[in-house]
């Protein structure tokens, strides 16, 4: 196989199949790489992006298919393989091991320089690479001390030091803010000036089109089709991914706001660590508002939404809700008062994986009537309950009996969310929401959200998605280090604006 | 002055340590792979067992030595395809290794028409140097006066160091004790790492069982080490999985074990302190240890592997 030069293609897949527990995440793909491009593979979550590349890397192998490395055949049947000839991940949610140093993480698995564990050498090696390709980190520094961005630098430094062909980038910009991001589309650039290639994963049609050559969409598990980048028309794409025209709800003029419902004076929370992960913040939230706090992964929002619904204590702080202070009252009695939670992980914290979907439904109002008579249950309120709010809030692929987690993510959420609103609380709070959603079922929840700011419940919309905060919020916070470092109106802000804020540069409200 | 209680204590803490300084760099080494083993003890009494064995039956000290390496590691061989190949849980296979071979070390040493139990070592592990500097005054009997399984243990000891923090292999078993996931990835065999890791610390076991059988107390009885092998488990704590560590926990261990020997031989008023409360001394040091080394986020910060105990499938989605 070549390209129309002569010259052989960097990687070529054909007619790959792989499923998990049945479910075909890979069905039939082609894909072509060539050297020296960025390609960018376009799809929703879930359309079997990750799965291809985790192929690539050889850490899944195919059910059926072939590939092609460098005109030859091969399959990498592990990692190392992949890595020996040139193929090298850096996985979405990163594989550096936070105990150990940089230097360490990059000398990780290369056996072919001796025995002895040179750490000055390393270090010289890393700074080295790091100043080359404008990626600079501490070489001596452990994992854990770094932020979020410097630790995606790590993962490419690894690559490199190991001179990776082919360099797979999955949802490289989804953790970092807009002027990471550009940073690491020059770096990318300098890469495949080199005539390294680079396979870059993303969902966002605007990074595609501006750093990527080619461009490949998957849907479902399938190839649609692949174009050259300048070719393609951003309405074009945005079809062959979702595959039917769409458009995300988004808040409409916001209503007058109430009374404030919800109210946070100075907090402070420790993170596992003991250190201080949030540090003196303050805002309100007003009935039938959607505040949202916008921030890069890691600056204290999971110790803060914890704090406040109390599963975490504050070392300083008042929280009230509706003029009622609950700082030192339990989670129940938070509940009680009108606190719903949405948290970040489903299945792990806000739904009980073993136990059914009607339960799971029931599982914070299961003390009232009707599913309490008294201090005992009442199983046919279960299952009515269950079986309405199963039909209302279109909870999908429920089997009678059988535990919640065997329900897909959307579906999951859409029962967490259903279990909450369902106790018409006064303050909502959600942490990314619609993270790892298909499309159906992120309008589903952003229809949910929206109708509970109709309704009058002060809502608190954590996440790191700028579209979803843009696109909910009346007001945005950002929060960076665990301070509030900037407040705007949606309507006066931009990606741009929020981005500085995230990266911890603070930007005068006049200016 | 070389016959100063003192002196004596101290010298036979040495030697009741090297064991321990066996089997717990042995079990630091399997831990770092994120593998627990608590079969230590059946590992020190198959080691213990069939050195005392081969030594028995060829009249060779090294081939015991050999012997019991290979029997330990075998019987960790085991405890690997369990918690590794198959995923078991590790407590479970851990305790059932030291059960199993708490009762098949008994079972040898009673087997046959000519049982091993009751009989004297034919060899037995001598100091290596008699005489000469190891008469000096102190530091002769301390330094000087030990057989070559203690010199031989502290070597271990500093390989193991050097290894782990030093080289490229060790690099790799860290990484797979702390992440394997992240090791796999880049490009570490996690299995074998695992695999091989789990034998060494099975083979260190069964020299430091050996230690007891051909060294300590060179007469086969049916449980010639106590609880060492419980010790060794705890030690590791206590040495915060670093062996240069684990040398001074055995040797603080060893002092706890032979002070009940040393205060009777004061006279008034220390000998009238019951023997079994202070027979029980190096346990309740072991549980003091544990209780306040791993209370709360310390045992993290210490340097327990994060993936230790934690089972690992590779496409687990």
């Amino acid at each position: 196989m070549s390209t129309s030069n002569g010259e052989p293609l960097a990687v070529e897949l054909r007619n790959v199949d792989k499923a998990f527990y049945g479910v075909k995440a890979n069905d039939n793909v082609s894909f072509e790489l060539a050297r020296g491009e960025v390609h960018a593979l376009l799809g929703e979550n879930g359309a079997g992006k990750s799965t291809l590349c985790s192929i690539l890397a050889g850490l899944y192998r195919p059910d059926a298919g072939e590939m092609w490395f460098e005109g030859k055949p091969a399959l990498f049947k592990t990692p190392k393989d992949a890595l020996a000839a040139g193929v090298g991940m850096v996985y979405q949610h990163f594989r550096l091991v936070s105990n150990l140093t940089v230097a360490e993480n990059l000398a990780l698995g290369h056996h072919d320089q001796g025995v002895r564990l040179d750490q000055k050498e390393l270090a010289r090696a890393a700074e080295e690479l790091g100043e080359r390709y404008d990626l600079a980190v501490d070489p001596t520094a452990r994992i854990w001390q770094l932020s979020v961005g410097e630790q995606q630098r790590v993962e490419i430094l690894k690559l490199l030091y190991r001179d990776a062909k082919i360099l797979i980038l999955d949802e490289p910009t989804a953790v970092l803010t807009p002027q990471e991001g550009q940073a690491l589309f020059k770096t990318m650039r300098q890469l495949a000036g080199e005539g390294r290639s680079i396979i870059f994963v993303s969902h966002k049609l605007d990074e595609v089109k501006q750093v990527s050559d080619r461009v490949t969409v998957l849907r479902n598990g399938k190839t649609v089709g692949g174009v050259a980048t300048k070719d393609a028309d951003a309405r074009e794409l945005a079809r062959m991914m979702v595959g039917r025209d769409l458009e995300l709800p988004t808040r409409s003029a916001s209503a007058p706001p109430g009374e404030v419902m919800f109210s946070v004076s100075d907090v402070r929370v420790l993170s596992d660590r003991g250190l201080e992960a949030v540090r003196g913040v303050s805002f309100e939230v007003r009935a039938g508002e959607i505040v949202g706090i916008a921030g890069v992964s890691g600056n204290g929002q999971r110790e803060l939404a914890q704090g406040l619904v109390g599963l975490r204590r504050l070392t300083a702080g008042r929280v009230e809700i509706d003029g009622e202070d609950v700082t030192s009252d339990t989670v129940l009695e938070r509940i009680d008062k009108g606190l719903a939670y949405v948290p970040q992980s489903r299945l792990g914290m806000g739904l009980a994986p073993g136990l059914t979907t009607e339960e799971n439904l029931a599982l914070k109002a299961f003390r009232r009537p009707p599913y309490s008579r008294g201090r005992t249950l009442v199983a046919s309120a279960f299952r009515d309950e269950g079986a309405r709010q199963i039909e209302q809030y279109d909870i999908r692929g429920v089997r009678p009996g059988l535990p919640i987690r065997l329900l897909s993510g959307g579906n999951l959420q859409k029962a967490l969310l259903a279990r909450e609103v369902e106790l018409e609380p006064k303050v909502l709070i959600l942490r990314s929401p619609t993270r790892g959603l298909d499309v159906g079922a992120t309008e589903a929840v952003r229809n949910q959200i929206l109708a509970e700011g109709v309704r009058g419940t002060a809502v608190l919309l954590i996440s790191e998605d700028l579209d979803e905060l843009m696109a909910l919020a009346d007001r945005l916070l950002v929060i960076y280090e665990g301070e509030i470092v900037g407040e705007m109106q949606t309507e006066e802000a931009t990606s741009e604006r929020l981005g500085l804020l995230m990266a911890g540069q603070r930007v005068e409200e006049s200016a | 002055m070389n016959d100063s209680q003192l002196v004596l204590t101290l010298v036979a803490a040495i030697g009741l340590g090297t064991p321990l300084i066996f089997a717990t760099v042995g079990e630091i080494i399997t831990e770092r792979s994120g593998i627990l083993n608590l079969g230590v003890q059946g590992m020190m009494l198959i080691g213990a067992v069939s050195g005392f064995w081969a030594t028995f039956t060829t009249g060779s000290l090294l081939l015991g030595v050999i012997v019991a390496v290979i029997a330990g590691a075998a019987l960790s061989w085991l405890h690997a395809f369990t918690s590794v190949t198959l995923r078991v849980n590790q407590i479970v296979s851990g305790l059932a290794l030291a059960i199993f071979g708490t009762g098949l070390a008994s079972f040898l040493g009673r087997a046959g028409s000519n049982p091993l139990v009751g009989n004297p070592s034919r060899k037995v592990f001598e100091p290596l140097i008699t005489g000469g500097i190891a008469e000096w005054p102190v530091v002769g009997p301390l330094i000087f006066g030990h057989d070559i399984l203690v010199y031989l243990s502290i070597i271990v000891a500093g390989v193991a160091s050097y290894y782990l923090f030093h080289t490229r292999m060790g690099l790799s078993l860290r990484a797979v004790g702390e992440d394997p996931a992240s090791a796999e990835s880049a490009g570490v065999n996690v299995s074998r790492v695992r695999y091989i890791h789990v034998m060494v610390g099975g083979a260190l076991a069964g020299a430091g069982g050996a230690y007891f059988s051909l060294a300590l107390t060179p007469t086969w009885q049916d449980d010639p080490i106590g609880a060492a092998g419980w010790i060794a488990i705890a030690l590791v704590i206590l040495a915060s999985w670093r062996p240069w560590r684990a040398v001074f926990a055995a040797y603080l261990f060893g002092a706890a074990e032979r002070v009940q020997f040393t205060l009777q031989t004061l006279g008034d008023p220390w000998s009238n302190i019951p023997s079994t409360l202070l027979a029980m001394l190096p346990f309740i040091l072991a549980i003091i240890a544990m209780i306040v080394l791993t209370s709360g986020k310390r045992a993290r910060l210490l340097g327990a592997p994060a993936a230790l105990a934690i089972p690992y499938f590779r496409e687990q989605r």
